[in-house]
């Protein structure tokens, strides 16, 4: 399994030609108390940049983006009940949601994990 | 420290033993004046009821067509007493401009005159149906159009509508007209612009209309950058602006006067483009500078900010919309018109030919009515030279709370001269993870309604401190010392400072808990 | 003047400390040509508070009061009595001079109200949750259309021939800018509303049915086939109530299967005051509808030390935080109205609503049947709650209108004057009767009315 990042803070785990997205930590800790998550519907086709969730805290909504283009085969259940998740995991069990690979080229572009801490200390 | 309180007490009295308050717990909870109250659901019952009405015999005939309603509504009551006590109670844990200083940045928190509350209730204008035959209700009609003739002279404009019910909705009146004037003239366009330190009500209100919103930069002084907002009216070549209409608010929210305006506007005008602006900051140049003069083709006026209507913990509000000649023919209905003997009438949707392209109604009826009664009545109290004498008393109070403030508090404005109405600071030097939040419930301690905090955006940790001209010296000289001793608590990194408030009627409150399981009815 | 406490000398002690000579210096960013030199002219200048008043009462005096002579107006608007202690209390400045609660540690009382009146109104509907309130019913049902496309993701609204035309024209005018397609109708003066003809103009593509209990003919009917008729074509059923104290006698539209329930609250508490302010009532019965409402919402939560306490909550909905993503533009609402309506409410209790509107109810009864009694009028009318329809033998009713109020009568609301230019509704009066109408009102209506059909042409 390879875990990728965004500069928009979002991590991509790649299985089975499925990936699976959330929000890093760092991004959890910028956003402070997550009180809702809009996750998308499954079977939504979405494009890379294009918005594919929104997390809210008290004071702030914020446009999670689609990492790449693809299709929304399934989103966190658990979110929707414990949103908290997503600060208490936010890599591991606080995840979005999951979808198809439309261009495996797109995954190329984004950051694996030692470029994205370099990015994130560079902040 | 301390901050002379005009009841004489002095924080070195307050006993610290037993609690913040000092003494020992009470039973009920209550501290003498500090009054705990229970839910209405708790106290009030079905059966319970404060009106003597008559007993209908349930079994008479009746034309319902067996749509009685038989379960429990689940409602309850109190009598008249009780519901005197119980809602006084809950007053009493209420900050009001009545109880003291409330110097909440761009809403303009000033004294509410009690003759206006008088005016509104005469049955007159109190005890009136809107749909009452016109002839029965010509006051109310030349209210309308006394009002709407101080608006346009107020501010250069030779047209107004009356009829949306508080800023937002006269935000949309504009944009709504900017709209349907272009459509007219086949020149439908795409994108409003909107500089980021606006209201979030613009944005909202340009999107509802199905426009596109793009960010106007602003320059390090805290203006629009004309030089930006040129450029992008340029993008696409000649004549083929996609741009609608500029958002500006003026005095804009950085208490700033948009010195640029009419540059502005002429260049707008020039790419086909209307100029709104927002006029929630009116109160700062009533009768100095007429916005008419400026360029601008609409502006919102909130009659509860610059014309003292009250706030009511939340409206209701009024908003008033003066037009340029161009879009004035875009007006919604109803309008008040007269006639050539005198007599005042409505145009409304019947009016085929003098309701000309209007772009249709916004609401039921015809406006605000006990907003205008309320707001002409102030006009009136203050005459041209009083509202002259009200911009500059607002906007002298917020220099003097800048330049007292500016020596300890990071004012990121305060080099680009004399600021409007209201005076711009933020948490830049605060310490021990001390926030702008911080302070402010440091001010409620205080006894202080606190500033507006964290807007506008452009600022880190924004404190929009606007003192209006209902204050006295005494009473802004005593909040200047309590800022000062709560910003040097911030500066200080006082830990204490990040429990406040711990003398209001409640400590800090959950957010977080309340939007993960919202619960906004009783339950039981 | 009297609501300037400066002084001379402290303006003075101020320009010093600012450093400015005069306080023409501080307004040196406006640009030369723009400032005025002096008062504006052909404005009168400040005025004392004898004055005013006595300007303001002169004009006040041109209007006929609802009160001193029979009345019978409704439409959207009805004249209720208002206990003297409502007006007591939203005039404390504790509620008259605050502003919206966002520093809940000293709003305690407006957000304890808010949410005791979220709760009256979603009860009073039948709904789940009620939001903080809007600007009157007109505009809140515009917002339920707009919430509704949201919600279906469709962009279709039908609306009841029957609907009130002002509300139906706040929709018609915002759909032309939001792109929405609104399928209107005009009121057929039937007895009993067309049901099975609004159903059938129910499509795959409507977000919703928009329908108003009691109608705007003052007819009212079970709605549970048109809620059912939308559900399964995946819309949902908005309801409009224009008058409160109906949902005392009548059945809740909650009940009724209704999704979201919107409407005028004036009734209670607010008063007529020639259009507004009002109240708009918003409710849904699904509470996972939440996050798509308009508005503010007020939600329970503890303090620091544990204690109850309340906020404005779910904000991020909002246009101060979502901007151009909002739910709605609107920030400012009707706080007071709310206040006024839930004390109000608060007095009438479950029992005093009952027996308020029972006895609407029964003195709307004894008028109708009165009224019908007049040689050449008809009431149109199988059911009502307390306003209902006449129709005049062909004569304009609202030549009737002006020529009662002539005779000292303020008689109703004209469909003619709310569907100007309609022949086909031109004959129509709508007669509304509550608490405050006597039996002699209604004579006096009857007898006068029976003059003004004969002499009318």
């Amino acid at each position: 399994m390879t875990r990728y990042f965004t500069d928009e803070h979002e991590w991509i785990d790649v299985e089975d030609g499925i990936a699976t997205v959330g929000i890093t930590d760092y991004a959890q800790g910028q956003l402070g108390d997550i009180v809702f998550v809009e996750l998308p519907e499954v079977g939504a086709l979405i494009e890379q940049g294009k918005d594919a969730a929104v997390v809210e805290s008290v004071k702030a909504a914020s446009d999670v983006y689609a990492p790449i283009t693809g299709e929304i085969t399934e989103v966190n259940p658990a979110l929707e009940g414990d949103p908290a998740l997503v600060n208490s995991a936010p890599e591991d069990d606080g995840w979005f949601f999951k979808m198809t690979i439309a261009d495996e080229g797109e995954l190329d572009r984004l950051m694996d994990e030692d470029s994205y801490k370099a990015f994130v200390e560079a902040l | 420290m301390t901050a002379p309180n005009q009841s004489g007490w002095r924080p070195e009295m307050q006993v610290a033993e037993n609690g913040l308050l000092g003494g020992p717990a009470t039973t009920t909870g209550n501290r003498a004046l500090m009054l705990e109250e229970p839910l209405l659901f708790e106290i009030g019952r079905a059966d319970v009821t404060g009106v003597d009405l008559p007993v209908v015999d349930a079994s008479a005939p009746n034309r319902l067509a067996g749509l009685e309603r038989n379960a429990a509504i689940g409602l309850v009551g109190l009598t008249e007493p009780e519901t005197v006590r119980h809602y006084t109670r809950l007053s009493r844990q209420n900050y009001g401009i009545d109880l003291g200083f409330f110097p909440l940045g761009s809403c303009t928190m000033k004294h509410n005159p009690r003759l206006n509350e008088k005016v509104a209730r005469l049955p007159g204008f109190a005890d009136v149906h809107p749909l009452a035959p016109q002839a029965t209700v010509q006051g109310a009609l030349e209210v309308i159009s006394q009002l709407g003739e101080w608006l346009c002279k107020l501010t250069g404009m030779p047209a107004v509508a009356m009829s949306p019910k508080a800023g937002a909705h006269g935000e949309l009146c504009g944009i709504l007209a900017i709209r349907a004037a272009h459509e007219a003239r086949g020149d439908a366009r795409e994108v409003v612009l909107v500089p980021e330190s606006a209201h979030g009500t613009n944005p909202a209100t340009a999107a509802f209309a199905n426009y596109r919103v793009e960010d106007i930069p602003a320059t390090p002084e805290g203006r629009v950058d004309v030089a930006a907002l040129k450029a992008r009216l340029e993008v696409g070549g000649p004549d083929k602006c996609d741009v609608a209409a500029v958002m500006i608010t003026n005095p804009n929210t950085c208490g700033l006067f948009e010195k640029d305006f009419r540059e502005i506007a002429d260049a707008v005008h020039a790419a086909g483009g209307y100029v709104y602006c927002d006029g929630a900051n009116f109160n700062a140049i009533v009768g100095k500078v007429r916005p008419g003069d400026l360029g601008v083709d609409a502006m919102h006026i909130n009659l509860h900010k610059t014309f003292s209507t009250p706030h009511g913990g939340g409206g209701p509000g009024s908003g008033p919309v003066v037009l340029s000649d161009a879009l004035a023919p875009f007006a919604p209905l109803p309008f008040v018109r007269r006639q050539a003997d005198g007599a005042f009438y409505l145009v409304e949707e019947e009016h085929r030919e003098e309701r000309g392209p209007s772009f249709g109604r916004m609401t039921a009826f015809h406006g605000q009515m006990g907003m205008f009664t309320r707001a002409l009545t102030y006009m009136l109290s203050h005459g041209a030279d009083g509202l002259k004498q009200v911009a500059e008393d607002a906007v002298l109070n917020a220099n003097f709370i800048l330049r007292s403030m500016e020596d300890i508090l990071h004012a990121p404005f305060a080099a680009s001269g004399p600021c409007m109405h209201e005076a711009l600071f933020g948490d830049k030097d605060f310490t021990g993870g001390l926030s702008t939040l911080d302070v402010a419930k440091g001010l409620i301690d205080e006894g202080y309604h606190p500033m507006t905090v964290y807007f506008p955006l452009v600022v880190h940790g924004a404190m929009l401190v606007e003192p209006t001209e209902t204050e006295s010296k005494a009473a802004i000289d005593q909040f200047i010392t309590a800022f000062r001793a709560v910003v040097e608590r911030a500066l200080a990194g006082d830990e204490a400072l990040k429990q406040a408030p711990y003398y209001a009627p409640r400590r800090r409150l959950d957010e977080t808990a309340a939007a993960r399981k919202p619960r906004l009815v009783f339950e039981g | 003047m009297r609501y300037l406490p400066l002084t001379d000398t402290d303006r003075a002690a101020m320009l010093a400390k600012i450093g400015a000579a005069t306080v023409d210096d501080l307004f040196v960013d406006v640009p030369e040509v723009a400032r005025l030199d002096g008062p504006i002219h052909d404005l009168p200048l400040h005025a004392s508070e004898m004055a005013v008043e006595r300007h303001m009462k002169a004009l006040a005096a041109k209007n006929l009061v609802a009160g001193d002579v029979p009345f019978f107006l409704g439409a959207g608007a009805y004249r209720h009595h208002v206990p003297a202690s409502v007006d007591a209390i939203i005039q404390r400045g504790e509620f008259l001079t605050a502003y919206t609660p966002y520093q809940p540690e000293i709003a305690q009382g407006t957000l304890q109200m808010l949410f005791e009146f979220q709760t009256q109104v979603a009860r009073l509907y039948g709904c789940a949750v009620a939001n903080a309130s809007m600007y009157d019913g007109s505009t809140a049902c515009w917002e339920a259309v707009a919430m509704a496309t949201r919600v279906t993701r469709r962009s279709r609204a039908v609306l009841s021939g029957a609907l009130h035309p002002h509300y139906a024209g706040v929709v018609k005018t915002m759909a032309q800018f939001t792109g929405d397609t609104i399928a209107d109708a005009m009121p057929a003066i039937t007895p009993e509303p067309d049901l099975a003809g609004l159903i059938a103009r129910i499509d795959d593509q409507t977000a919703c049915v928009v329908v108003q209990y009691p109608d705007i003919l003052g007819r009212i009917s079970d709605l549970t086939a048109v809620a059912e008729a939308a559900h399964a074509r995946g819309a949902l059923l908005v309801v409009v109530n224009t008058e409160p104290v109906a949902l005392g006698a009548c059945k809740s539209p909650g009940e009724m299967g209704a999704d979201i329930v919107v409407g005028e609250g004036q009734s209670l508490g607010v008063g007529l005051q020639f259009g507004g302010p009002y109240l708009g009532l918003f409710a849904v019965r699904d509470p996972r509808h939440v996050r798509q409402m308009p508005g503010r919402l007020c939600g329970e939560t503890e303090d620091a030390e544990g204690k109850r306490g309340f906020v404005l909550t779910l904000s991020t909905r909002e246009q101060h935080i979502r901007r151009e993503k909002a739910t709605s533009n609107i920030c400012t609402n009707s706080g007071l109205c709310a206040l006024a309506f839930s004390v109000h409410m608060t007095l009438l209790g479950e029992a005093g609503l009952r027996q308020l509107a029972a006895e609407n109810h029964r003195l709307a009864c004894l008028a109708a049947d009165r009224l019908a009694r007049v040689p050449g009028v008809r009431v149109l009318n199988t059911a009502f709650f307390n306003e209902f329809t006449l129709l005049l033998d062909g004569k304009p009713a609202r030549e009737i209108i002006r020529d009662l109020a002539d005779r000292g009568v303020l008689g109703g609301v004209s469909l003619g004057r709310l569907y100007g230019g309609v022949t086909a509704l031109d004959h129509a009066l709508l007669v509304a009767v509550t608490e405050t109408t006597t039996e002699d009102d209604i004579e006096q209506l009857a007898r006068e009315l029976e003059a003004s059909v004969k002499e009318t042409v």
